[in-house]
């Protein structure tokens, strides 16, 4: 080992000297790739630049963020309703970005609120969060939100099963009245619109991981699960007891046809879709009901397929024909095969059934095993090759495998913990390969301490040789629960400068500077402000008495990019704004006290930024 | 006037109508901040940024220095200049129609007097709008600083390099301009020898 690096002994080829100039971009110079990385119990997504593994951005989704004011403004707080009121956090899980013919097309992404079953839409023309909807009769949206080939539908299942429709029921009758539900949420192909089309109710096991198939699998999505014990207390060991859990197959196409034909009932529900209008303010809605498939009712749409042992990961190789799954306890990577299964449905070789769902044989479906791969197999990507990449959990490690020979060809060492792992494309029919990341949940002595909590990493392997290739490990927010990355091209280019101001149709929008104005109506005073630099119009206002109700409707005239308007009043309760180039954010505040309050942009915009401020006059 | 000099003539003046498509000239600006590019263009009836939103950026970045706010549509040669380009492009096919040569040089000379009176009053335009300060509002106040633009070639106005050259509509009219130089000529010769 001759790298200087002070650990190189143990990173491996780290400490060689050539990892650096591989990860080096140059200042001025573009990563090639952007990754998306769920910020975990952030509730936000990092952007993060490949291979340099720089941040760019963070996109907060189901947090409430001070910096812009995103959930906090009149126009992005209704982002954050749900049928439990206003929930401003959440623990967001996995990245998907759309697709068109199985590959990523860098439209949107979508990611999982697990805590209050939700799912997001952020416009990656934008970086924003352009959408949530939430989910009806979910406990822990987990299975979410994998996506079909063309992005028709992100399919969500279910972590919890609950009582459907919810009821106080004793928690030890949850064999007889816990569900689950697995639901398919219908895309709009231009505008991506979420609209939840329907669910499928399922017995009430664990719903973990899906991913769909394609190519010939393509109309089809598996689910993991664990808990078949149906168990709802020490599952730790009273959910480990099967040898083998399940993983579901779902003819999605199937299901479509039956609720075409009328199979689906209209179920009560009460859930939020919620989703920026075309002036960006965010609009709430209540829908009042869901169409729910019983598989009882719906013969062939689902089967149960045997997975050793508390199956994790469901991942489907680029072919679509093999179907990974990762079990967390399990001592083998089992690895299904699509047209085995279509074999051992037609030939009826079943082992038994659950509440009318078929189990299929384990040996008729199984197209191999990985043996002996290390602990606690978790995830699977595939590079394109032909070989795919197995998290190992427990022996923390990233295993290289051959497809088709289910022999192990490479093993590295993650630090520490990994859980999911990426590579760009690597759910997709055609991966973009060259790297893989590891998303590791424990660093411990990787960077400078940092008290008891210390950050969480991403690691970025080399994957063009036979050998896998530690390059760059960097921290990350939050935790980096699962990530997507695609080539910068197909997102850079399309990326918003500015708003142009003349096409803003916010109710409250002023279109120059001469529109500054005050209105009072009864106890409510609307301040129609503009910002430019480097000032703002008004810079004085007086006539605000104690007891109003004053909303601040600041629109940032400019029309340059990268030349955002801050705009924070001393005291106020909520948050501060961030107003992009032509853009409209309302802050509503109410003044407690007689008195001269200052206000000022808190963006450093140009020379005279600080003087870029002025005062509000406040009355008895 | 031969055939081809009265065709030659035709196709000149129907040229000049591309000064409706294409800018007439273009002023850019570089700062190390504007990496997308900055400018102005030009054009016989209007004026706009290179890009858009450019010509709020210019005011914007010009109310620092106390310039005037730039308003195309206050702009009284944006209204004359199409009748004066209307009017070259009529007399020119006017003398092929003729086949006159004096004719021919009465619309060169008539030309090069437009094009000259133009490039004074640009000049007398830029001259207004980089002197004729708000001094009073002007927040950065250089001694002895003006900001004319230059009437042609590059110049650094504080932090930023103007480059001031003709569009392609601009180009358009000088070769437009030359051919019919070169038609005279030949013409003259031509009847010379005769």
């Amino acid at each position: 080992m001759t790298g200087g690096c002070g650990n190189g002994s143990k990173d491996g080829v780290a400490g060689t000297g050539d990892a650096a100039s591989k990860v080096y971009v140059a200042p001025g110079t573009h990563d090639e790739f952007y990754a998306f990385m769920s910020g975990g119990f952030s509730g936000q997504v990092g952007v993060y630049g490949l291979p340099s593994g720089r941040l760019l951005r963070h996109v907060p989704v189901f947090s409430q963020n001070a910096e812009n004011g995103y959930g906090y403004s009149e126009e992005t707080k209704n982002l954050f309703m749900t049928s439990f009121g206003f929930v401003p956090w959440d623990d967001a899980h996995h990245p998907q970005l759309s697709q068109t013919d199985g590959v990523p097309d860098g439209r949107w992404l979508f990611i999982n609120g697990n805590n209050t079953p939700r799912v997001a839409r952020l416009d990656l023309a934008t970086f924003e969060t352009a959408e949530i909807i939430e989910l009806p009769h979910s406990g822990g949206n987990h299975a979410s939100p994998f996506l079909t080939p063309n992005t028709e539908y992100v399919l969500a299942g279910t972590r919890f099963s609950v009582p459907i429709p919810q009821q106080d029921v004793p928690i030890n009758t949850y064999k007889d009245n816990f569900k689950g539900t697995l639901s398919f949420i219908k895309i709009d192909s231009t505008s991506g619109a979420m609209s939840l089309a329907f669910q499928i109710l399922v017995p009430g096991f664990n719903y973990d991981l899906s991913h769909s198939g394609k190519g010939p699998s393509h109309g089809w999505a598996f689910f993991s699960t664990y808990n078949t014990e149906q168990a709802s207390t020490l599952l730790e060991v009273n959910a480990s007891r099967n040898d083998k859990d399940y993983m579901a197959a779902v003819n999605w196409k199937l299901a479509e046809r039956y609720v075409a034909e009328g199979k689906a009932k209209d179920i009560p529900a009460s859930y939020r879709h919620n989703y920026l209008d075309d002036a960006r303010i965010a609009q709430s809605e209540i829908v009042k009901s869901v169409k729910i498939l019983d598989p009882r009712e719906c013969p062939g749409m689902i089967y149960y397929i045997p997975t050793p042992k508390s199956p994790h990961g469901a991942d489907v190789d680029p072919t679509g024909e093999y179907i990974v799954g990762g079990g967390k306890l399990a001592t083998v990577i089992p690895v299904h095969s699509f047209s085995k299964m279509l074999k051992a449905i037609e030939n009826k070789e079943f082992d038994g059934e659950v509440d009318g769902i078929p189990i299929l044989k384990y040996e008729s479906v199984l197209a191999g095993e990985v043996q002996n791969p290390g602990l606690g197999p978790l995830h699977t990507e595939f590079d394109g090759k032909g070989y795919a990449y197995t998290s190992m959990f427990i022996s923390s490690e990233i295993v290289k495998w051959k497809l088709g020979t289910w022999e192990v060809v490479d093993r590295a060492p993650a630090y520490y913990s990994i859980g999911h792992l990426m590579i760009p494309g690597g759910d997709s029919r055609s991966p973009f390969g060259k790297y893989v990341i590891a998303l590791n949940k424990i660093t411990k002595d990787r960077y400078l301490p940092t008290g008891p909590e210390l950050t969480h990493s991403a690691q970025l392997y080399d994957i063009t040789g036979d050998k896998m290739k530690l390059l760059l490990d960097f921290p990350t927010i939050g935790e980096p629960h699962y990530a997507q990355a695609l080539p910068a091209s197909l997102v850079k280019d399309r990326s918003v400068k500015y708003f142009p101001i003349a096409e803003n149709t916010h109710p409250h929008a002023i279109k120059a500077e001469n529109e500054a104005r005050v209105e009072r109506d009864g106890r409510l005073v609307r301040v129609y402000m503009s910002t430019i630099r480097t000032h703002f119009a008004p810079d004085n206002i007086e006539g605000i008495r104690v007891g109003d109700s004053v909303l601040f409707h600041v629109t940032n005239l400019e029309q340059d990019w990268d030349v955002p308007h801050g705009f924070a009043v001393m005291g106020a309760n909520n948050a501060e704004l961030l107003v992009m180039p032509g853009e409209t954010r309302t802050l509503a505040w109410k003044p407690q006290a007689a008195g001269v309050i200052p206000f000022y942009c808190t963006d450093f915009c140009s020379a005279l930024h600080q003087e870029m401020q002025g005062y509000i006059r406040v009355s008895r | 006037m031969t055939a081809a000099g009265r065709i030659v003539l035709v196709i000149a003046s129907l040229l000049l109508s591309l000064t409706y498509f294409f800018p007439l000239w273009q002023i850019s600006l570089e700062a190390p901040q504007y990496p997308e590019g900055l400018g102005l263009e030009i054009w016989i009836n209007q004026m706009q940024g290179q890009n858009p939103g450019d010509l709020q950026k210019i005011n914007n970045l010009n109310h620092y220095i106390g310039m005037k706010t730039i308003r195309p549509e206050s702009i009284r040669e944006l209204i004359v200049m199409p009748w004066v380009m209307r009017a070259i492009m009529l007399f020119g096919l006017i003398a092929a129609a003729l086949g006159r040569r004096r004719m021919l040089l009465a619309w060169l000379v008539l030309f090069a007097l437009v094009a000259a009176s133009g490039l004074v009053d640009f000049y007398l335009w830029g001259y207004d709008y980089g002197h004729n300060l708000d001094m009073e509002n002007a927040i950065i106040k250089v001694p002895g600083m003006t900001y004319q633009p230059p009437l042609i070639g590059s110049k650094q106005l504080l932090n930023f390099t103007a480059h001031s050259w003709p569009g392609i509509a601009g180009w358009v009219a000088v070769g437009s301009y030359l051919v019919t130089l070169g038609v005279y000529i030949v013409e003259r010769r031509r009847e010379r020898v005769a």
